[in-house]
């Protein structure tokens, strides 16, 4: 065994396979696109690398309720709130791994397998901030609900909802608004994860030519037991322009009901154990050519489309679980005497309840912000998706170890709750694109857009006469950089951002700046070998959170100051809180992603890595001798 | 009455019953502003019971009233999504609100149940806010109709209906010819959700508003509020470890006689 671990570390140092590896992986991070990044996007993320603080999509924080929406989702989210209340029991849930056949129908019976469906099509239609309210209702209450419901609509027939045309979107979606049908989406295989692409399962067209024939199977499908209507990705010989035939993604809706269709048993898992989670083999499976969505080997952009639509959902969800902990912390705190003391009196506790409802209010203001994005009508909010994806999955799992270690053994006792919540969080940095590799799509896809900015002014030195204002742009700002003089970017100049807010601005301005500097200058260093750089790569996707949150909660607090509602002291602290904090921690990553002394650091940590797997293990002797 | 009843139903909105209720710092009433509201839960079961003679088609037409302020709508419309038919809003300005009474809804209600010709007036038994617990008697006082109140169970009879009522110590079954009023106690159903479809359905079923004049009814204060107290704080309770030592304790504290 120790040799054959060997034998795949040795093999992936060759430059071939590695190689391989990256070419698939900068594929990903390109058809993740919604469409193809233009120069003009006005994305906040994406033009961070470029060091500028675009600000059409997060100034001022955006509302996009009419009166008529913002009264129907109060009336929605007090029934969904009620419902959870009363009805839903997440303890009973996990016991059982099911979901009460009363909460399930329930469930159906209040609308919830059918949120965002038109309602030409016997759906709510909502918009997707109508849908983050109410998910974030499920997140605080049960998140194994919350991954039934998902599944089903947020990835399981969202593909459905893209890229459908007419006759499927009349065909499947009243029953699966109803929850008649439940859906799955089926991307994962054995030997399928974060390297989606190389899926094995095979369609091919039949002599016939009116059907596909599937084969093959997926693991780890959510729904998979309950599931009547698949979306399955799987590989399809599509024949290009120059007659050559090459194995393309193509995505397909799949009934059970054509028969081949089986599951296994539900896994044993960890937490959101209410949620089903199965393999599911197809064996010549009959698809009827119609049923190709988004067209024949358009498959791998239909799937990184349906997971970056889906993940704002996440966020507010998470979002949900948050506030959910912050209140069983307060409630804890406020109550329990220790040494004659209300324990929320001793300064370690206090910092444990001010940071989680600091990062409560980043990660919920990011939710509403890439909510209203979306429903705005912006296309490029990929960056912004993953970045709220990271932020809330690993904020939660903060918030939830917090409030236990404040619960003291009472938070670790299953009665109380948070111990289940902790279990059901572990997930959602692992699933819809685990945040390692939502990290460094962050970073490269903003990098290759900072990098196509950068071929510009190549370019233009090659006739620097006839395009003299590029030049002299770009030479004047890497000037600036190396003075230590600002380069124009200007928050906390702007009217939208409330004076009190100032000196937070400042700092976020200031980060902005060296930001777009460190990724000038990794892109002159490495060029495109920066994508091998990853544990560069991971302190600049750091960083862009870091930036990220800082303007939401600028927007956030700012608005909230304006309009002076009761909580806007408290909101004006916790933004320049975080601000302060997250403005050191970006200094501290950028400067470690340029400098030299790290890089030796790295360079070792790779070297230790090696040395850990040739061994299979712990490297060094037992300190006794055996 | 073959054509089957016509109901109206009364639906108060009430802090939910959830909230920690916090009194005005100058003790003249609780926090209301930026609180949580929803349908008095007691209403929520005469709606429900409505709307299960509704769908029994004993009763052919559910109209939910509430008197009170502009968000009283949301309350109506929540009634509206559990399966009423109509709405009726008395809007009542925030001055008279504030010194609003039992007696002055009653009347409302009332001129309300002649002008629709109704047949029977659904109403909680009480509201979880002011736990007063007389509208329905008043009302049924001021029509001169036979009055169920507490009612765990309601069958039609022929003209009339059989009504089993929880009293203390058991249960009373009476009969009443109709028109009557019947007022819910907690057990007489479990309440449906308003489903969110429903809640959109909702919104085209109609809903007039009215003011208190329209009734003829005049709000005018007849009592004056002193003061508005939290109840006393609990004191901490203390651990015995023995019989003995409880029977010893509740001596000391003149519970038992020694
Ligand atoms: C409960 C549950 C429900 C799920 N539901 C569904 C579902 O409904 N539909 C579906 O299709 N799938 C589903 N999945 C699968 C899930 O999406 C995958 O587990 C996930 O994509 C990761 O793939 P993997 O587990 O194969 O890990 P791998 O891809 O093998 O990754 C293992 C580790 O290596 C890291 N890694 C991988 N590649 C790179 C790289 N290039 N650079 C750096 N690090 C890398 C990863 O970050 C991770 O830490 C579910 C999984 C679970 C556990």
């Amino acid at each position: 065994m120790f040799r054959s671990v060997a034998r795949i570390s040795s093999a992936l140092k060759q430059n071939k396979l590695q190689n391989h590896l990256f070419q698939k992986w900068s594929e990903c991070a390109v058809v993740t696109q919604t469409r193809n990044v233009s120069e003009e996007s006005k994305s906040f993320g994406l033009n961070l690398f470029r060091g500028q603080a675009h600000g059409e999509q997060v100034f001022p924080f955006p509302e996009v309720l009419n009166e008529e929406q913002r009264d129907n989702l109060q009336m929605f989210a007090d029934q969904t709130a009620k419902f959870f209340e009363e009805q839903n029991d997440a303890l009973k849930n996990d016991l059982l791994e099911t979901v009460e056949p009363e909460t399930m129908e329930g469930l159906k019976a209040l609308g919830a397998f059918g949120l965002q469906v038109p309602v030409e099509l016997d759906g709510l239609g909502l918009t997707n901030t109508q849908y983050a309210r109410l998910v974030e209702i499920v997140g605080a209450h049960d998140l194994g609900v919350g991954i039934v419901l998902g599944a089903h609509q947020s990835i399981g027939f969202k593909g459905i909802l893209l890229f459908g045309n007419d006759e499927q979107k009349q065909k499947y979606l009243p029953k699966l608004a109803a929850g008649e049908n439940i859906a799955a989406f089926c991307l994962t295989e054995p030997a399928s994860g974060s390297d989606a692409g190389s899926i094995k399962t095979r369609a091919v067209l039949s002599d016939d030519g009116k059907h596909y024939i599937l084969n093959g199977s997926k693991i780890w499908i959510s729904n998979g037991g309950l599931a009547e209507i698949f979306t399955v990705f799987a590989q399809t010989p599509v024949t290009d322009k120059n007659g050559d035939t090459k194995d393309k993604v193509t995505a397909f809706i799949v009934e059970r009901s054509y028969g081949g269709v089986t599951n296994g048993a539900p896994e044993k898992k960890m937490g959101i154990k209410c949620s089903n989670t199965a393999e599911v083999y197809f064996e010549d499976v009959k698809i009827p050519v119609e049923n190709v969505l988004g067209g024949e080997g358009g498959g791998f952009k239909v799937a990184m489309n349906i997971l970056n639509n889906g993940r704002f959902g996440m966020v507010a969800a998470l979002a949900g679980t948050m506030r959910y902990c912050v209140h069983k912390a307060v409630d804890h705190a406020g109550s329990r005497v220790q040494f004659g003391k209300s324990i929320h009196t001793f300064g370690t506790i206090q910092e444990k309840i001010a940071q989680m409802a600091i990062r409560h209010y980043v990660a919920e203001s990011m939710a509403y912000m890439i909510s209203a994005n979306m429903d705005q009508g912006f296309k490029d909010f990929q960056i912004e998706a993953a970045i709220g994806k990271i932020y809330a999955s690993e904020g939660a799992w903060y918030c939830a170890d917090e409030a236990i270690q404040i619960l003291g053994g009472m938070g670790f006792m299953r009665d109380c709750g948070i111990e289940r919540v902790m279990r059901d969080l572990r997930i959602f940095r692992i699933f819809e694109g685990t945040n390692d590799i939502l990290r460094l799509f962050v970073a490269l896809t903003g990098i290759q857009y900072a990098g196509k900015h950068l071929k510009d002014v190549q370019k233009a030195l090659k006739n620097p006469i006839g395009n003299i204002g590029t030049v002299v742009g770009f030479a004047g700002k890497m000037a600036k950089r190396k003075l230590g003089a600002s380069t124009g970017v200007d928050l906390h100049n702007d009217s939208n951002v409330n004076p009190e807010l100032q000196d937070a601005a400042k700092k976020a301005s200031k980060a902005i700046e060296h930001f777009g500097g460190t990724i000038d200058q990794l892109l002159i260093k490495y060029g495109k070998n920066i994508m091998h750089e990853q544990m560069v790569l991971n302190r600049v996707a750091e960083a862009a959170i870091d930036i990220y949150g800082m303007v939401c909660v600028l927007s956030r607090a700012s608005r909230s100051l304006s309009t002076n509602v009761a909580s806007a002291s408290t909101e004006s602290a916790m933004c320049q809180t975080f601000c302060e904090e997250a403005s050191v921690r970006v200094e501290t990553n950028l400067n470690i992603a340029v400098s030299d002394r790290n890089m030796k650091t790295f360079r070792t940590l790779s070297t230790i890595s090696d040395e850990v797997i040739k061994h299979g293990g712990c490297v060094q002797e037992h300190p006794l001798g055996f | 009455m073959s054509a089957g009843m016509r109901i109206i139903v009364g639906c108060k909105r009430v802090i939910d019953y959830a909230v920690k209720v916090r009194v005005k710092p100058d003790k003249t009433g609780v926090v209301t502003e930026g609180v949580k509201h929803s349908m008095n839960p007691f209403d929520e079961i005469a709606v429900e019971e409505a709307v299960r003679l509704k769908e029994k088609k004993i009763a052919s037409e559910i109209v939910v009233a509430s008197c009170g302020p502009q968000q009283c709508q949301e309350t109506l419309r929540t009634a509206l999504a559990m399966g009423a038919d109509r709405a009726v809003h008395v809007l009542v300005e925030p001055k008279d609100f504030a010194v609003m009474q039992p007696i002055h809804v009653s009347k409302i209600l009332a001129k309300l149940a002649v002008d629709e010709k109704a047949d029977l007036i659904l109403l909680g038994k009480q509201a979880i806010d002011d736990d007063c617990n007389q509208t329905g008697q008043m009302v049924a006082a001021l029509l001169d109709w036979p009055q169920a109140t507490f009612a765990s169970k309601v069958e039609k009879d022929g003209d009339s209906l059989t009504v089993t009522r929880e009293i203390d110590g058991g249960l009373e079954t009476i009969k009443v010819s109709l028109p009557a009023v019947v007022t819910s106690d907690l057990r007489l159903n479990e309440p449906r959700y308003a489903t969110l479809p429903n809640i959109m359905k909702a919104k085209k079923k109609p809903l007039a508003t009215k003011k208190p004049g329209d009734f003829d009814v005049e709000i005018k204060s007849t009592q004056e509020i002193l003061s508005v107290e939290d109840p006393p704080v609990r004191e901490a309770g203390q651990k015995v470890e023995s019989v003995e030592e409880l029977m010893e304790k509740l001596k000391e504290a003149g519970f038992v006689k020694s």
